[in-house]
């Protein structure tokens, strides 16, 4: 087993990082924050909890966090790199799932999918499943690759996958950027099935159809005119 | 020609030259350069040949063909709103860059000090 790296990006999230980077520890050899710009105490408890801790002087989005995190994996010569969410949707064993499919060897990317049918149900809700087929369909249109959930915050990257990967945008629209990847530097990939925990804070702090239009558009403008 | 024909071409060219220094200086890919020029291409295409848009108006099932100040006003428009929109990403961008090597030397750092501290 080779240098496990978690890479959670964080913003305003005192709420939840503390145990998320308890249960991210069981599985990884080292846990990296990304504090993007917090108001709050998340650096604090990410660093009490047992995590390293990057942070950006201001407010730059996921995407912009994930790079940074990313790059801070690289620079610990990470194996593998996975990448969580900070709400506490993602459970530690599903981060070592993905962790064991990457180590296999024969994949650049992996993305845990909470729609791709596993051992367990999925517990998506009604209207998560409508904005995800969307995402996937344009994910797909855009770039030609088809993924079960392109919006998935859980996702491996080989240590090739890490060293190379360019993310151009700052947002939520940096999860279809992963998938352009695919295509630009033609990475074999896979998703393994994952299951998500809901609850009305991750539920709170997840896309909703306003960010998930404003993120459409990026996305066209980001793939036609740069 | 029409001296409006020849502002509409004068401003394409000078638009396509201006998004070909920005995919010289790596601010773009050669994709989006072509989508560009394509876009202002089209510009001139309607400039040169009017009949162009009477075709498409009559497609459309529009009788009337288009108002010069308001078909000028929307080019514009358009230009200067991609123009800007171009403008904050490129900004958003340096802007991240900077604040990620500023991030990444403080962990650089914070791992050197680590290196330097012998484990209790």
């Amino acid at each position: 087993m080779g240098k496990r790296i978690i890479v959670i990006p964080a913003y305003n999230e005192e709420r939840t990082i503390a145990e998320v980077v308890r249960d991210a520890r069981e599985v990884a050899t080292r846990v990296i924050v990304v504090d993007d710009g917090s108001r709050d105490r998340t650096s604090a408890l990410a660093k009490e909890a047992g995590a390293l801790v990057v942070r950006h002087a201001v407010n730059r989005g996921v995407g912009a966090a994930l790079g940074t995190g990313i790059k801070a994996a690289v620079m610990m010569d990470a194996d593998v790199v996975v990448t969580m969410d900070a709400d506490a949707q993602h459970r530690a064993v599903d981060a070592g799932k993905v962790f064991d499919r990457v180590e296999k060897g024969d994949v650049e990317l992996v993305i845990g999918s909470r729609l791709k049918k596993g051992d367990e149900d999925g517990n998506m809700p009604p209207h998560r499943i409508l904005f995800n087929t969307i995402g996937n369909l344009l994910t797909y249109f855009l770039f030609g690759i088809w993924v079960t959930d392109s919006q998935s915050g859980l996702r491996g990257l080989s240590r090739t996958a890490a060293s190379s990967i360019e993310l151009r945008t700052n947002g939520m629209e940096s999860l279809s950027e992963f998938i352009k990847e695919i295509k630009d530097k033609h990475w074999r990939y896979d998703e393994v099935p994952i299951k998500a925990i809901y609850t009305d804070y991750s539920m709170s702090k997840g896309q909703n159809f306003f960010v998930g239009v404003k993120v459409a558009i990026k996305l066209i403008f980001r793939r036609f005119f740069g | 020609m029409h001296a409006i024909q020849y502002v509409l071409v004068t401003f394409a060219f000078f638009a396509a030259l201006g998004v070909f220094i920005r995919f010289r200086k790596g601010g773009m890919r050669l994709f989006h350069l072509g989508m560009w020029w394509m876009l202002w291409a089209g510009v001139v295409v309607v400039a040169l040949l009017p009949d162009t848009t009477s075709l498409v108006a009559r497609w459309l099932g529009v009788t009337r063909g288009a108002d010069t100040a308001l078909y000028f006003a929307m080019v514009l428009a358009f230009y200067l709103l991609f123009r800007t929109f171009g403008k904050i990403e490129d900004l958003d961008r340096q802007l991240t860059r900077v604040v990620r090597a500023n991030a990444l030397e403080k962990l650089e750092n914070q791992l050197e000090a680590e290196k330097k501290v012998p484990p209790a």
